[in-house]
């Protein structure tokens, strides 16, 4: 597993702690009121879980188990899946704690452009690799 | 593919069938009045998804590919992937069940229900991550 998929899905990891963490605070919370504050973090829940956890995920084992190129560099230009790891995470955070703290409405917004960001540079360093044996 | 990762897979689709089929239930809603436990079911509906589905079909496949630790414990401890399975399936299934009585009936017995399955996913959540954790890494060349 190359060094860039372990980023991507260690972070993916930490994403799926906090996001069950959250979720099984909230889901508690239902169930037994702990505090009604926490329902502010909803959103967080989805985001840290959706974009966090599966998504990154996702994008980690792209970057690892798509087909690579038959000279060095094997997987091609790399820049645009490192750009997306800070994009994505930077996107994640924002989009998440901007809510959750009730900070600027632009937090929120920033976030989702950077996702939006992160899946475009994302797309362009992977696009060269999906193709048939034959290259 | 090892035992384990059969179990996450296959346990993965039924969730799959069954929250299609709660989805065409709560859709019926539109146009029939719902039963109030089928009415109050939509989170188990996203969850079925996310964690049945998804999250299960993941787990699964992470304990199958992801490199091994060495040729004599390929994939770390087995008992710990199937402690995960056997948590992540017994919160998911008990959510199912005392959500929706929950809803109606809060502050009851199925309140704590919930509590319980809150923590079963969890700790299946952090004994899947400690027991992966170790095997995001190089390809495995040998001790």
């Amino acid at each position: 597993m190359p060094k860039l998929s372990q980023w991507y899905i260690k972070l993916a990891f930490g994403y799926l702690l906090a996001g069950f963490t959250m979720g099984a605070l909230l889901l508690a919370h239902k169930g037994q009121p702990i505090h009604p504050a926490l329902w502010s973090w909803l959103p967080a829940h989805i985001e840290w879980l959706l974009m966090g956890w599966t998504a990154q995920f996702t994008l980690g084992m792209a970057f690892w188990i798509m087909p690579r190129f038959w000279k060095a560099p094997r997987r091609g230009n790399t820049n645009g899946a490192y750009v997306a790891l800070v994009l994505l995470n930077a996107g994640v955070l924002l989009a998440s704690l901007g809510p959750a703290l009730r900070l600027s409405p632009w937090a929120l917004i920033i976030g989702r452009l950077l996702e939006v960001g992160a899946a475009v540079a994302f797309a362009h360093a992977i696009f060269p690799r999906v193709v048939g044996r034959e290259g | 593919m090892p035992l384990q990762t059969r179990w996450f897979i296959k346990s993965a689709f039924v969730y799959l069938a069954v929250a299609m089929a709660l989805g065409i239930g709560l859709a019926s809603g539109m146009v029939v009045q719902l039963p109030l436990w089928l009415a109050y079911s939509s989170p188990v509906f996203f969850h079925l998804i996310m964690v049945g589905w998804v999250t299960q079909m993941i787990f699964g496949v992470i304990f199958w590919m992801f490199p091994i630790v060495t040729r004599a414990r390929p994939r770390g401890s087995e008992r710990l992937a199937w402690a995960t399975y056997i948590l992540l399936n017994a919160g998911l299934l008990l959510r199912v069940l005392c959500e929706p009585l929950n809803a109606m009936n809060p502050r009851g017995v199925w309140g704590w229900g919930l509590v319980v399955s809150a923590v079963l996913q969890w700790l299946a959540a952090v004994i899947f991550i400690y027991n992966s954790w170790y095997r995001i890494k190089e390809r495995y060349r040998g001790d």
